[in-house]
This record gives C-alpha cells, sequence and structure tokens, in this order.
C-alpha cells in the first residue's frame, strides 16, 4: 500500500471506541431500514403472486372449465380456447430457439476460443449494443424488414404477419442473451483441459467439439432454458408481428397471439381497458400461467448454473 | 540444440498429426463459427438501417426541436413525440430516485449485514427470480397496485388516490419495481467484490458496520453500483408491455406536460408501438422511424454513459 490508500474514517479516540450510545442508534437504525429495504423484494414477490393467483381464480369462477378447449381465443367475444396463445407461443418460442440457440453458440464460441483479446473487445460491446435495443424496435424492423425482406419472398402465400416473423424477431432480441451465458459457461472451462487435448495430439477443432463443449455443457443448457424463459415472455414483437389473431394456428406461417401479446391486446386501446366482466380478468389468468412457465424454466435453468460452479 | 531448425520441426511434426492432410474439418468449423457471429453483427447493421432510412429524412425536413417540441397530432404532418419524451424521461426520474436507493440498500443488507440463514437465502433466491418474470407480468402488479384500488385480505390499499391511476407515476413506480431486481444483483456484485482486507482495516480501529460500509465498502463499489443502475435504466426505458396494462394513452390525448404526475400519459416505446400499426402510406413510417432514432439516442446513450463510467473509474484504481 503507497500513498494512494482509500479514504479513512477519520481520527478515533479512546471515547469513540467504549461506544458512543449514538453509534449504536445510527447502527440500529441503518439496520432497520437496510433489512426493510431487502424485504421489499419478498413484498413484491407476495403480492405478484397473490394478485395473479386472486383474479385467474375470479375468472376461473366465470368460465366452465371445458370454455378452456374452445378452438379461439378471443375475450371480448367470451371464447376462451387457451391452445391458441399456447400454441402461438410454443410456435415463437421454438423459432426464436432454433435460431438464437445456434447462432448465439456459434458466437460464443468464436468469442471465448478463437477471437483474439482484440477482436473480442471490439467485437463484445456490439453483441450487448444488441441487448439493449428495445423490443418494440425489433418489433418494427420484423414487420418492415423481416416480412417483406425475408419471409414473404420465400412463404409468399401466407400472410405478412405471423409467428414466424415474430418468431425470427423475438430470435434476434433472444441471441444476446444465449451468447452471454454460454460464453460465461465456455470461459469456465479450467485451461488444463484443453491443454490435456492438446498434449494428447488433438487439433483444435477437436479439443473445441469433445473436450470444451462437453465441458460447458450445463451452462450451455441453462443458456438456452434462459433463451426459451426470454423468448416466452417476449411482449412488443409479438404483438406488433404476428397478426394477432385469436384461432388455432396450425403451423408458424399462420397469424397468431402468444400469451403475452394475448394479454397487451387486451390491455391496449383507449376505451376498452375495463372490458366487460371476465375480459379483463382473463390477462390475469394468462398471466399467472406465463408467470408459472417462466418461473419453472427459470428455476431448472439455475439448477445448471449451478452445476457448473460446483464442478470448477 | 541446432540441428534441425524449430519451424522445419514443427512443420513436419504438424504434417505427422494431421495425417499430412490440411486441416479441412479445422477451417470449416471456423468459419462456421465467424459466419455465426457475422449473422449477429448484419442483423445489428440491418435493424439500424432500416429504422433509420426515412427517420432521418423527417427529423431533418422538420428539424429535430420541431419534432420533439409538438404534442400529439392524427396530422403525421405535424405530430410530434413531446408527451412520449416527457412520460419517458419522467419515467426514468422516477425509476432513479425509488430503484436505485431501494436497490442499493437491500444489496447492502444482503452482502453487508445479512449472515447466512434462512431468510436471507429466502431473500436471495426471491430477487433471482423476480429478475426473470416477464416484463408484461410487472404490468399487471402494476394496475392492480397503483391504478385500481387493492383489496387485500384485512384491508384496501388505495395507493391510486396518490397515484391518479393510469398516470406517469404508476408507470413509473412500476418500472422502478421491474428494475429493483436487476439494481440488487448487479450492486450485490460490486459491494461483493471490495476486498475483505478494507473491512477488517475498519473493524480493526473500532468502527461500526455501517461506518465501515458508508466509509470504506460504498465509495469502492459504487462505480459497479453506478453502472448496474444506469443499464437498469436504459432498459427501463425500453419497455412497452408494462405501460399497456398501467393505460400508456396512444392517441388523442392532451397535457402530458413536465411536473404532471398524476394526469395521462404516454412513452416513447407505447408510442412507436402505436404508429407502427397506422397506415404506412400515409407519412407514419417516416414518423415512427423518427421516433425510433430518438429513443435509440436515448437508450444507447444512457449506456455508453454506463459503460465509460465504468470504464473510468477502472482505470483509476
Amino acid at each position: 500500500m503507497t500513498a494512494t490508500t482509500p479514504p479513512s474514517p477519520g481520527p478515533l479516540s479512546i471515547q469513540d471506541l467504549s461506544g458512543d450510545p449514538r453509534r449504536q442508534t445510527v447502527e440500529m437504525v441503518v439496520r432497520v431500514v437496510l433489512t426493510l429495504a431487502a424485504l421489499t423484494s419478498v413484498v413484491i414477490s407476495i403480492l405478484i403472486i397473490y394478485v395473479l393467483l386472486r383474479d385467474a381464480i375470479a375468472f376461473m369462477g366465470t368460465i366452465k372449465l371445458g370454455d378452456l378447449t374452445d378452438d379461439v381465443w378471443l375475450p371480448r367475444g367470451s371464447r376462451f380456447g387457451l391452445l391458441s396463445p399456447l400454441l402461438g407461443t410454443l410456435w415463437v418460442t421454438l423459432v426464436a430457439v432454433v435460431i438464437a440457440g445456434p447462432v448465439g453458440l456459434g458466437a460464443a464460441i468464436y468469442l471465448s476460443e478463437y477471437a483474439r483479446p482484440r477482436v473480442r473487445r471490439i467485437v463484445k460491446p456490439i453483441v450487448e449494443v444488441l441487448a439493449s435495443i428495445p423490443s418494440v424496435v425489433v418489433g418494427f424492423f420484423a414487420i418492415r424488414f423481416i416480412a417483406p425482406e425475408i419471409t414473404q419472398r420465400v412463404f409468399s402465400s401466407s400472410p405478412s404477419a405471423n409467428l414466424l416473423v415474430a418468431g425470427i424477431g423475438v430470435g434476434l432480441l433472444t441471441i444476446p442473451l444465449m451468447t452471454s451465458v454460454s460464453e460465461d459457461a465456455l470461459r469456465a472451462v479450467p485451461h488444463s483441459l484443453r491443454e490435456a487435448s492438446y498434449g494428447l495430439g488433438a487439433k483444435k477443432v477437436t479439443t473445441v467439439v469433445r473436450v470444451v463443449v462437453p465441458a460447458a455443457i450445463s451452462g450451455l443448457v441453462a443458456g438456452v432454458i434462459l433463451s426459451i424463459s426470454r423468448a416466452i415472455g417476449e411482449t412488443m414483437v409479438v404483438f406488433l408481428a404476428a397478426g394477432g389473431t385469436g384461432s388455432r394456428p396450425d403451423s408458424p406461417l399462420d397469424g397468431g397471439i402468444t400469451i403475452t401479446s394475448a394479454m397487451a391486446s387486451v390491455a391496449s386501446g383507449t376505451d376498452n381497458v375495463v372490458g366487460a366482466g371476465n375480459t379483463f380478468q382473463s390477462i390475469f389468468f394468462l398471466g399467472l400461467v406465463l408467470f408459472i412457465l417462466t418461473l419453472s424454466l427459470n428455476v431448472v435453468a439455475d439448477r445448471f448454473v449451478r452445476r457448473v460452479r460446483q464442478k470448477y | 540444440m541446432a540441428l534441425t531448425t524449430p519451424d522445419i520441426t514443427a512443420s513436419v511434426v504438424r504434417a505427422r498429426l494431421h495425417g499430412e492432410k490440411a486441416d479441412i474439418a479445422g477451417a470449416a468449423f471456423r468459419y462456421l463459427l465467424i459466419a455465426c457471429l457475422t449473422i449477429v453483427l448484419a442483423a445489428l447493421v440491418a435493424l439500424i438501417a432500416s429504422v433509420s432510412g426515412e427517420g432521418i429524412e423527417v427529423l431533418s425536413t422538420r428539424g429535430i426541436g420541431d419534432f420533439i417540441q409538438r404534442p400529439f397530432s392524427i396530422r403525421p404532418q405535424i405530430a410530434g413525440v413531446y408527451q412520449a419524451i416527457v412520460g419517458t424521461v419522467t419515467c426514468a426520474v422516477i425509476v432513479a430516485i425509488v430503484a436505485f436507493p431501494l436497490g442499493l440498500a437491500s444489496a447492502i443488507y444482503l452482502e453487508e449485514y445479512a449472515s447466512d440463514n434462512l431468510f436471507t437465502r429466502t431473500i436471495d433466491i426471491v430477487i433471482r427470480n423476480l429478475a426473470g418474470v416477464p416484463a408484461v407480468v410487472y404490468g399487471l402488479l402494476g394496475f392492480a397496485l397503483f391504478v385500481t384500488p387493492l383489496e387485500l385480505p384485512f384491508f384496501t390499499l388505495s395507493l391510486n388516490d396518490v397515484t391518479g391511476g393510469s398516470s406517469v407515476l404508476s408507470a413509473g413506480l412500476t418500472l422502478s419495481i421491474l428494475v429493483l431486481p436487476i439494481v440488487v444483483i448487479t450492486s450485490a456484485e460490486a459491494i461483493r467484490a471490495v476486498p475483505s482486507n478494507l473491512r477488517e482495516g475498519g473493524f480493526g480501529v473500532g468502527a461500526t458496520r455501517w461506518e465501515v460500509t458508508r466509509t470504506l465498502v460504498l465509495p469502492n463499489a459504487l462505480p459497479g453500483v453506478l453502472t448496474g443502475t444506469i443499464l437498469g435504466l436504459a432498459r427501463a426505458l425500453g419497455e412497452a408491455a408494462p405501460l399497456i396494462l398501467i393505460g400508456a394513452k396512444t392517441s388523442g390525448f392532451s397535457g402530458g406536460d413536465p411536473g404532471d404526475l398524476t394526469g395521462e400519459f404516454n412513452a416513447l416505446p407505447n408510442l412507436i408501438s402505436e404508429w407502427s400499426t397506422l397506415n404506412p402510406r400515409q407519412a407514419w413510417t417516416g414518423n415512427t422511424q423518427a421516433a425510433i432514432i430518438v429513443i435509440l439516442v436515448l437508450v444507447l446513450g444512457i449506456n455508453a454513459v454506463g459503460i465509460l463510467l465504468r470504464n473510468r473509474f477502472e482505470k483509476q484504481k
């Protein structure tokens, strides 16, 4: 330690050390305030669960269980076919993960195993920029670029706004998450494993594919699960680009809704925020389904992340 | 030692190891990875290019000032983003005032005060799970908590009397709850990174826990805490979904001036969402793109400040 020591707490005398009651009071007050602050997160969680459960149960009381198997999700028309938003979510998530998984993983492997430090220092922030772009902007990009320039050229008979377009947009949004989680997992693999592989005469590609990737597999799986969770929760891209029709989609080329976009479309608009009867309650029901889905995925992903940490 | 030159030896060994063939699989794999990275970069370039073409035209012909200072209109030629910018900036201020102190205090509690017991572990798990809750669900909470009176088992919580229902105050508070877990997690990481011998030095001269935290830990953790808060702020400003549920007005309202916390409001992401669905044959596409440029400058600007701040503090250390 040289002259640049951090600021000292000031000179202390014997009197200070003997325990000034005021200092003890301050200490107590601070402790209480900090504990209360930490408790807000718990209160927020309880409130989320309470609010979702209360209105979802109230909603379930107003419909028959058989109503959920309807073909169409159209709350204003009192039609609550849950399969439409569920299938829509499934297609969008599938497309998003098929894009974000391999591309994100490839980018992560390159950044972690191949790129020189200089390249990495430039490229990594650029990937982070993609992560910070608001999702409405990606939604606009999906309707004005992805739909006319990519999907309509290949599938010209399908409607311009469909689940595939939304899925590609969501995939773009998810890539940075997949890349950063995977890169962390790959970089956590100890160098000794790579060196042992090279020592046995393995090529770079063999080392990466047979040694580094298997060693990091827990983290990579966690990345995929977190990407799925993120894709399921994404709202604005789907709201703008998926078409918004409440009928059951047969393929990703149909227009459709997801759990999130169905919530947004009930809530959006000027005069219909409070719809008749159970219309508005239906979005709390969807919210509960969404909450349970993402929470369980996140818990599973957390298990995988912990496994990486334990191993090394 | 110098019987053969090292590079000849190396090339012979390499040729033997590779079966005297060029490493086609290795090269192919490498190019595949580069292709993945290129897709990411190309997508980013295409995104920025496609949202900026007509937008720059609108901003330059009408003037940035005109576009920013004009309120809502159904006529695209004179429609501006005034109320949306006011709403977004007000939300940012509320988030900074609410989420920063609350998140920092939680992080200090978790890292400096809490002992490793069930209570602490519960809070830790709760915060981690909150970070993964989709934004739209926070919108539902915000609606139930701030926009309508919330009937709890023993009493009714009427926060809407204070917030005025669907108002910018409700929106800001909802976004504060949304970013709180991010602020807590990044702040806790920054506090954890402060070397423990600093704390031990403080305790050694008889300082209380709060004195150690205030004078030794916080000054050293502040750069990380600030970066986390700023990145959380940037995230909050781009969110549209929760504000749809809070009831952002997307058409036909007057007011929305700075300081009007309890009146009707709008925010940039919601305005962009509304404008992107309007008839592209009229001038709305250009307007939407111009609004997107405004929000990108705002969000990426805030991000850049966060990253620059981090780099500067890191250099000082």
